[in-house]
């Protein structure tokens, strides 16, 4: 499961920018649920659990940037709530049951609580705070719900895409020329 | 437990977010649109396949209702050419007294079309992108608005796209007044931060009794919003709070929650 290679590091940061992508031109969620599910939080577990911290880090400030870019968020505001989720996580990965389609939901869930309240937070430090209201609770419950659900199918789509663009494993095999019984005369 | 590769980590992302984040406003700003550009040709291709959709759609229409529209449009065009030419001579009486009151011309608005290409993703701003810019002669501040009313103002331009705040938020307040009572007030914020629709027309006088269906108007103060333009109908009979002035809900004539195409004020 746990592949450290620059082409999972690629496809991270590829589906980060196409998951900001999604939430700015897919307005569905928003106008059935009144919020947008966030699928950078969801992407960072998956990114922590199954990658080193340069992976964390570069999706971090990519998806972080670029979600950014897009808002009306001061421009790096979201790199480092986003960032201290996946560190925790890459920290105690090892303790971590991401494996488990439960585990991957539970910190899915877990990490999409954090990382908006972290935003809030930064964002409350800055002159430009949003207003919040009694509203901000349901779409905070549903960024999280969303998170929480995104996570295993992203573990299901990396496993995936891992298993048809990574190089399988050689099995060797016990068969050895030199150790061949010779028979015949020669 | 804690490796050497994490504490750099930590200490890279730090210290890079409190570049980032202490970089004078006009900088992030042309970084913010320099990572938004990066966006374009996957809206270029999200727009071509909606056009895409909706022409395969068109061609399903069947013969007899392209007719009726065509007859329905012929109609209307022809109300509006008559309405125009009635209102010519009302305009002209109207910049002739200006002139001799001595007050300044009303000039007509100059107006540009453009198309939405993205809300901004984050659930708390109001905001969204359209596909006109500096190149387009796109300037800060220019009022946005759709065929039914007030919709934002632009907050950021780079050269191909712009970011419009929306009326609502908190950094786009507007000055307004009731048609027919003539109290002024501020459109300072949304009245509920998952209905767009509803906003918070404040500072109105502590008399004022606004009630529901009443039109509001921009009041032209402020120096953003030309006079005239529809805000919206009150919703609800105004209310007084606590710092001595009234406050009302406005109903938003623009369907801001699913704006597709909409028209900057060029000045």
């Amino acid at each position: 499961m746990i592949t450290m290679n620059w082409l999972n590091s690629m496809l991270v940061l590829l589906a980060a920018f196409v998951a900001v992508f999604l939430e700015a031109v897919m307005d569905l969620p928003r106008n059935i649920l009144g919020a947008q599910v966030d699928l950078l939080p969801a992407l960072m577990v998956y990114a922590a659990l199954s990658s080193n911290m340069v992976t964390v880090s570069l999706l971090a400030v990519v998806g972080g940037m670029c979600f950014d870019s897009l808002s009306a968020n001061p421009l790096g505001i979201t790199v480092l709530p986003l960032f201290l989720v996946g560190y925790a996580l890459n920290l105690k990965k090892e303790l971590l049951l991401s494996d488990q389609k439960f585990a991957q939901a539970a910190i899915g869930l877990i990490a999409s609580v954090i990382t908006p309240a972290g935003i809030m937070l930064m964002l409350s430090c800055t002159r430009n705070a949003p207003a919040l209201g009694w509203e901000t609770l349901w779409q905070w419950f549903v960024m999280s719900l969303g998170g929480a659900l995104a996570t295993p199918l992203l573990f299901m789509m990396f496993g995936r895409l891992n298993h048809n663009l990574n190089y399988r494993p050689v099995t060797e095999t016990t068969f050895r020329m030199d150790r061949e019984i010779r028979r015949g005369r020669n | 437990m804690f490796k050497r590769s994490h504490y750099i980590a930590l200490a890279l992302v730090g210290l890079l977010t409190l570049i980032v984040l202490n970089l004078p406003h006009h900088t992030a700003n042309q970084i913010k649109l320099a990572f938004g550009s990066l966006f374009l040709p996957l809206f270029g291709f999200s727009r071509t396949s909606q056009e895409m959709l909706a022409r395969t759609a068109d061609a399903t229409l069947s013969r007899s209702e392209l007719l009726d529209q065509n007859r329905l449009l012929t109609k209307q065009n022809a109300e509006l050419q008559i309405r125009s030419l009635q209102l010519e001579p009302l305009q002209r009486e109207n910049d002739r007294l200006r002139q001799m009151l001595g007050w300044q011309r009303q000039s007509a608005w100059q107006l540009h079309p453009a198309t939405v290409l993205s809300r901004d993703p984050a659930n708390w701003w109001r905001g969204v992108q359209i596909d006109i810019g500096s190149h387009d002669g796109v300037k800060l501040d220019m009022p946005v608005i759709t065929s039914e009313g007030l919709v934002g103002r632009i907050s950021a331009v780079s050269f191909a796209t712009a970011q419009v705040t929306l009326i609502g938020s908190q950094d786009c307040k507007v000055a307004a007044i009731v048609e027919r009572s003539g109290e002024n007030g501020i459109i300072n914020g949304g009245a509920s931060s998952i209905d767009f629709s509803l906003v918070t027309l404040s500072f109105l006088p502590s008399g004022s009794n606004l009630k529901p269906g009443q039109r509001v108007i921009t009041s032209g103060e402020g120096r953003i919003f030309p006079k005239g333009i529809l805000v919206g109908l009150v919703a609800e009979e105004s209310r007084q709070v606590e710092m001595g002035y009234n406050e009302a809900k406005v109903k938003l004539a623009a369907n801001i929650g699913a704006l597709e195409e909409v028209w900057v004020i060029m000045r």
